[in-house]
């Protein structure tokens, strides 16, 4: 069949720089590029060209420039570009859109709209420069009040996992990424001192080395779950949902199945990896509760449990009953939270912004008084330190990035992570691109980002005049608005500014 | 004594090793000059050695006794003071022994010339360019002991 489609990007080649090294060709997974030797020039396949940039990252001249492709339809505020090319793809294809990243669409980015407070005058601000800085975080449940007999202390303490900083690489999985990519994250957090978070795909032999910054997760596809998969971990994860795809399970395709894949996800080599919707063994709270302490069982009270949901409705009703069943930790995960494969209809309109849930959530533990009880990590498209910071004002303990962290490696976002090809060799299990990510230098790379921003949220902690993160820890008052409706300033709990 | 590590498992091959070797054996220095308008082209004297997925980019490794030397019928191969392999092509008469004798297959051929052509450890500008330009790190400049090692 014909295809309608137009080519999304447009592929500019200087002619005048191109040397015909042929880099680009030899770069682009997609095969846009090929040599005509016989009339010496690099002809595009603009219509296979993802626009992930790599073909003009390595042109050593320079000579590429990839742009969006600038063909227009009649102008239609309703039938817009998007809508019009994916009824295409579906008249062509007939089956459900795939995407890969998180929700691309213009929802109100609420951190946009919070501004930060800073000392002036009457109270001093602090250089950090100068002065010490704690940004070193407890996660998991505490306990309501210590008891001291003697100055000894008597209260038998739940336990805690230490991080220098409070954030922590959101789960990605061995499958979905590269084994290169998985083991970047987990020297980054051992070096780093925080945790990278194995995804449902379990956790490679070689890696259980990093064991300590790990958190494991039991997913419903419960790949690679075994006592000596749980006992590895720092903290075990019970993953529900997923801020890209709330309510939908994972399908890793057989293609990505390969032998070490199929080796530690415990299924055979080249077989889909199916993960159903939800754990079928939880259809209430008290399911729940029954997991958690089996996993709690099998870990010998050693490890914090964290449960997994995506934001949605009822978020904070929820979070309170899994705070009750057992959880030490609850991680939200918000709209636009990413993923490796995602149906692109689900992404873009299924659940709410990682700021509301995360206000609601925080708030409904507090009235409840079992805030104390768990530790709340949030993800879900946090782009900068910024954002980080907003968010332990607003309540969480944590942040989980993982976008980010794979930008840091390279990744540009062209939501490609589906189809198996990564050109940046990150989201995908091909031995060829999986070379493209060395994990020597993917490690800087996210060790210097983590220290970046821990550095920010330092400079940014002192204009507050605050020397430790703990203290900043659901302070909405160093919050206000701007721009916000009435219902908006309520849900966040915060202040508009000038106020 | 600094030398090239091959580092196979990340190498991607893009070849920037080699274009990059033949920039800094260009007139120009300049990589558009050097492809567009040096006639003839330099050559590379790197070359990347591929069989998908293993791939790596393999130059003279300056081996500590190293057989073209040896095998060299015209004395065009020699050995610097910092033990380096180089090679003059004053000197070179084209027989190909050493080229026969490399177990790298590391020497090229100039087949204008009608010399033999090898990596100079780009001694002029201190860091070798293919190391200096790749960039994924799959060649790397390591320090090795007087034997080689």
């Amino acid at each position: 069949m014909k295809s309608y489609l137009l080519p999304e990007f447009k592929i500019i080649r200087d002619d005048d720089r191109c040397i015909r090294c042929q880099v680009c060709v030899r770069q682009c997974g997609f095969g846009v590029h090929t040599y005509d030797e016989e009339n010496d020039i690099i002809i595009s396949d603009e219509s296979k060209c993802v626009g992930c940039q790599r073909c003009a990252v390595f042109c050593p001249t320079n000579a590429l420039t990839i742009m969006t492709n600038p063909y227009e339809y009649r102008p239609n505020a309703n039938w817009r570009k998007e809508f019009i090319n994916d009824v295409k793809k579906q008249a062509e294809g007939g089956g459900v859109i795939l995407t890969g990243c998180g929700n691309d669409k213009p929802y109100k980015i609420y951190w946009d709209h919070i501004v930060l407070n800073a000392s002036q005058v009457t109270n001093p601000s602090i250089d950090p420069l100068r002065e010490p800085m704690e940004l070193r975080t407890y996660l998991g449940s505490k306990t309501n009040q210590l008891e001291m007999v003697d100055g000894e202390l008597k209260t038998v303490l739940t336990s805690q996992v230490m991080i220098e900083t409070p954030i922590i690489f959101s789960a990605l999985s061995y499958g979905a990424i590269s084994f290169n990519a998985q083991t970047s994250l987990a020297r980054a957090a051992s070096e780093f001192g925080t945790l990278f978070n194995s995804g449902e795909g379990g956790l490679p032999k070689e890696l259980r080395k990093y064991g300590k910054n790990a958190i494991v997760q039991c997913a419903s596809g419960r790949f690679g779950v075994d006592p000596e998969y749980l006992n590895s971990s720092a903290v075990v994860e019970i993953k529900i949902g997923q801020g890209a795809k709330p309510g939908i399970g994972g399908h890793l395709p057989g293609e990505k199945v390969s032998i070490p894949v199929s080796r530690t996800r415990m299924i055979p080599e080249g077989t889909d990896a199916l993960s159903p919707a939800p754990q079928h063994d939880i259809y209430s709270i008290e399911d729940l509760s029954t997991l958690i302490y089996a996993l709690k069982e099998t870990t010998n009270y050693e490890k914090p449990i964290s449960v997994k949901i995506a934001a949605v409705h009822n978020s904070a009703a929820i979070a309170s009953g899994m705070v009750r069943a057992g959880a030490d930790i609850i991680a939200l995960d918000g709209i636009r939270g990413g993923t490796g494969a995602a149906p692109k209809i689900i992404r873009d309109n299924v659940g709410i912004p990682i700021e509301l849930a995360l206000a609601a959530v925080d708030e409904r533990l507090r009235k409840e008084r079992i805030r104390n009880k768990c530790s709340i990590i949030v993800a879900g498209g946090f782009r900068n330190a910024g954002d980080i910071i907003k968010a332990i004002a607003l309540g969480a303990d944590a942040v989980y990035i993982a976008t980010a962290a794979l930008v840091a490696m390279g990744c540009t976002l062209c939501q490609k992570c589906y189809t198996g090809i990564c050109n940046w060799g990150i989201c995908t299990t091909d031995p060829w691109l999986s070379k493209r990510i060395n994990p020597d230098i993917a490690t800087k790379r996210l060790t210097n980002l983590l220290r970046g921003w821990s550095l920010e949220i330092k400079e940014m902690l002192g204009g507050m005049g605050i020397n430790a993160i703990e203290s900043l820890r659901g302070n909405r008052h160093h919050l206000r608005g701007v721009g916000l409706n009435k219902w908006e300033l309520d849900v966040l709990g915060i202040k508009g500014a000038g106020e | 004594m600094k030398r090239i590590q091959i580092n196979e498992d990340v190498c991607i091959g893009c070849r920037l090793c080699e274009v990059w070797c033949i920039v800094a054996h260009s007139k120009s220095k300049d990589i558009i000059k050097a492809f567009k308008q040096e006639k003839p082209r330099p050559i590379a004297m790197i070359r990347v050695q591929e069989d998908i997925p293993i791939s790596f980019g393999a130059q003279c490794r300056h081996c500590p006794e190293p057989i073209c030397v040896f095998s060299c019928i015209s004395g065009a191969l020699y050995i610097d003071e910092n033990g380096i392999v180089l090679h003059n092509s004053k000197k070179c008469v084209g027989c190909w022994t050493c080229i026969l004798v490399c177990p790298y297959g590391a020497i090229m051929r100039n087949e204008d010339e009608k010399t033999a052509l090898k990596c100079d450890f780009c001694m002029e500008q201190g860091t070798p360019s293919c190391v200096e330009h790749c960039p994924n790190e799959g060649l790397t400049l390591v320090e090795v002991s007087e034997n080689g090692f």
